[in-house]
């Protein structure tokens, strides 16, 4: 992908406007794009840029829209590059796009909705897990997080 | 229900237990092909003992008549009644068949009619088009966008309408006025109607979306009794409604997982769609598996040649292989409008077959087999896109079909021996009413809205292939919609991306306009859905058939959809041993 320039760049300007919470200290952070997930990404499956698996195991930060949660406060919301008009847990023909991310917030907090864009920073940690009460399958997820609106 | 003169015992069982009688299935009035298979059941409310109660067809017992052993649950899944359970049964006796099934004093009959293929096989090869969502506006829009009307006179004929046939298809299924995709194509694949979200089962009181009365899909009857290659081809996901319906029996469309394992369990000879990541092990970054299952890899122990581009489709077309399984994106393929402009996903998959190549890739493997073949093509996204207001998209999609069935014309032209049908599987609420055009005064939509003689014949210049050259025109058709959300209108194609006319609101489970959508050139347009709608949604209008080949002549007047799963039958000889 290009663009990895940009994305690599820390996130001052973003994270600058979190208030005082385990966000606040993302100025030390890396941030992560969407667009910079991937090193190829194909129809057998996608690559985790090496930058990407490089950051496995630290804090991060990354950008995007929290689909519709199941219940107004959870520790656990996906995070999705363009804002979701469905909620995928619950429409049988939902068309969930493949490049997400799973956040597990550090306590339950009341969620955005309405395709607010957020700001979240967390433990990345790259890896096939199955949610152990949805069963829900993720590849990238951040632990630890904390999210604030953009 | 039954007379309320009965005695104190039904009212005690009436007392204890929801009212409902014993629920028969197939249901009354089933059509069923001789020697198909299906499975009987008979729910008895109040979970009376086995010998309590009775099945008989046509006065013998159902276990003679069908050949099989009875399996009975009593209290099914924790609930209150019993489940009397024959399965994988079939009759071969033509006519009707009375089903009469006894608990004590109450009693409940259907009819079933057994219909038979008596005069062989008159077409070799079957060709089912299904049109998703194709209502007659997009037939309209497609045929003044791809061949110009001048005066009133068009310039051409599209392929989909140039055929000797035509009937009109209702599409309600056994639950509701208002059918889905998997509901109406399971109509189409075996015959009998289901209920919402369903396929290839009856929609019975079991929880288990894979516990249901299953019965028998075209996928596995053409191969089974006549030793067909069997062609599924899409530009949707390949585990999806209209696809999924040749080979599938899930309560629930949406376990994609499980329809993977039953297209493979079925094994279709040429499969070709989107949907990758349910094929893929769960360890694998982009699958939507649980499991560590690898169906590309298992396809292709099997013999299955695999392709993900419109190059490699081609290349194994030219080295002559006849089994293939093409998975083109990991959603859905991008439609004829993203491809020809470079939007959607075309950027992440570049090189994504057109549905045309497809369906002559998929004619020109099948056709190696000397018993003939029953290709199903899809083009999937007339629906998506008129679920999502979309309506240029949708058109673009139907020219693609349009293309594609005259592939399949110039194949069943040189020969008298193939079956050509053309069938949406449900409407939407569209039509066209008038034209837009920039040149009149106003800033609204309205304003610009041109009715009866101000709505003068656009110019849409058609490439080769039939597809404008620009949807963006100072004058363009009005094409609307009769079912939407709350949404932001502007009267404007959308030219960089699919419309997304809502997203979630507020409130858990409603939707809101789509501010990005709102512009001071647009209107606030109220949904006329309920708030938990986000897209607009299907119609019970009746849908146009049309068809061409042996066999088709039977095809006239309103039918039902199950209608198009007995002339395929009867075309193919299916009642032969």
């Amino acid at each position: 992908m290009r663009g990895c320039g940009l994305s690599r760049r820390k996130v001052l300007t973003v994270l600058a406007t979190l208030s005082a919470s385990s966000v606040a200290r993302a100025d030390d952070l890396e941030f992560i794009s969407f667009g910079g997930l991937y090193k190829s990404f194909g129809v057998l499956g996608y690559e985790f840029a090496d930058r990407v698996r490089a950051l496995s195991g630290k804090r991060v930060s990354m950008a995007g829209y929290m689909a519709p949660p199941l219940t107004a406060e959870s520790t656990f919301f996906v995070l999705t590059r363009e804002p979701l008009a469905i909620c995928p847990f619950c429409q049988s023909d939902a068309d969930w796009p493949v490049d997400i991310l799973v956040v597990y917030l550090e306590q339950a907090t009341p969620l955005v909705t309405a395709g607010a864009k957020v700001v979240v920073a967390g433990e990345l940690e790259v890896g096939s897990l199955a949610d152990p009460e949805t069963g829900f399958v993720s590849q990238i997820r951040l632990r630890h997080a904390a999210y604030r609106r953009a | 229900m039954r007379s309320t003169s009965a005695g104190i015992g039904l009212l005690a069982t009436l007392i204890v237990s929801p009212v409902f009688a014993q629920t028969i299935y197939p249901l009354d009035r089933a059509e069923i092909l001789v020697g198909a298979r299906f499975d009987l059941k008979v729910e008895f409310p109040g979970s009376p003992a086995l010998s309590a109660v009775s099945v008989t067809i046509d006065g013998e017992s159902a276990e003679k008549m069908l050949g099989g052993s009875v399996e009975y649950v009593e209290r099914e899944d924790g609930q209150d009644y019993a489940a009397f359970l024959i399965r994988n049964a079939g009759l071969t006796k033509p006519g009707i068949h009375t089903v009469v099934a006894k608990a004590g004093e109450k009693t409940s009959t259907v009819k079933w009619e057994l219909f038979d293929t008596p005069n062989g096989a008159a077409a070799k090869n079957v060709i089912l088009f299904i049109g998703d969502g194709l209502s007659v506006a997009h037939r309209t829009a497609a045929r003044i966008m791809s061949k110009g009307l001048v005066e009133g006179r068009y310039g051409g004929e599209l392929a989909i309408d140039d055929m000797p046939q035509m009937a009109l298809v209702s599409t309600s299924g056994t639950d509701s006025v208002v059918t889905d995709s998997a509901n109406a194509m399971s109509a189409y694949a075996t015959g009998h109607k289901t209920c919402v979200n369903a396929m290839g089962i009856y929609c019975s009181r079991a929880k288990g979306n894979l516990s249901h009365p299953k019965v028998e899909t075209l996928g596995e009857l053409v191969k089974r009794k006549r030793g067909l290659a069997v062609g599924v081809v899409t530009n949707t996901e390949i585990e999806d409604a209209t696809p999924a319906g040749m080979v599938a029996h899930t309560r629930r469309r949406a376990d994609y997982n499980d329809i993977v394992k039953m297209f493979h369990d079925v094994k279709p000879d040429i499969i070709m769609g989107g949907g990758s990541p349910n094929f893929l092990p769960k360890s694998t970054p982009g699958s939507k598996r649980a499991d560590e299952e690898n169906f590309v890899e298992k396809f292709k122990a099997d013999g299955y040649t695999f392709v993900s581009t419109a190059s490699e489709m081609s290349a194994a077309a030219t080295a002559g292989k006849t089994k293939m399984l093409g998975l083109f994106n990991t959603s859905n393929v991008d439609g004829a409008y993203d491809r020809k402009f470079g939007k959607g996903a075309t950027s992440k998959f570049p090189d994504q077959p057109d549905l045309v190549d497809q369906t002559k890739v998929a004619i020109e493997a099948l056709a190696k087999n000397e018993n003939g073949f029953m290709l199903m093509v899809e083009s999937g996204r007339i629906d998506k896109y008129a679920h999502s207001l979309d309506w240029e998209r949708s058109v673009y999609d139907t020219i693609m079909l349009d293309n594609a069935v005259k592939a399949a014309k110039d194949f069943a032209g040189k020969r008298n021996d193939t079956l050509v049908i053309v069938v949406p599987d449900h409407a939407h609420m569209v039509g066209i009413l008038g034209t837009y055009d920039e040149d009149l005064p106003g800033g609204s939509p309205r304003e610009k809205l041109g009715v009866y003689e101000k709505s003068k014949f656009p110019q849409y210049r058609p490439d080769k292939d039939g597809y404008p050259e620009s949807i963006d025109l100072k004058q363009r058709l009005a094409f609307t919609f009769g079912s939407y959300p709350d949404h932001c209108f502007d009267a404007r194609p959308h030219l960089e991306g699919e419309f997304v006319p809502a997203v979630a609101g507020p409130e858990k489970g409603t939707y809101v306009a789509n501010e990005t959508a709102c512009s001071n050139t647009s209107v606030r347009v109220t949904g006329n859905l309920p708030r938990e709608a986000n897209t607009g949604v299907h119609a019970a209008d009746d849908v146009v058939l049309t068809a061409m080949g042996p066999g088709a002549e039977a095809f006239r007047g309103r039918i039902d959809n199950t209608r198009v799963f007995r002339v395929i039958a009867t075309a193919l000889g299916l009642g032969r041993e």
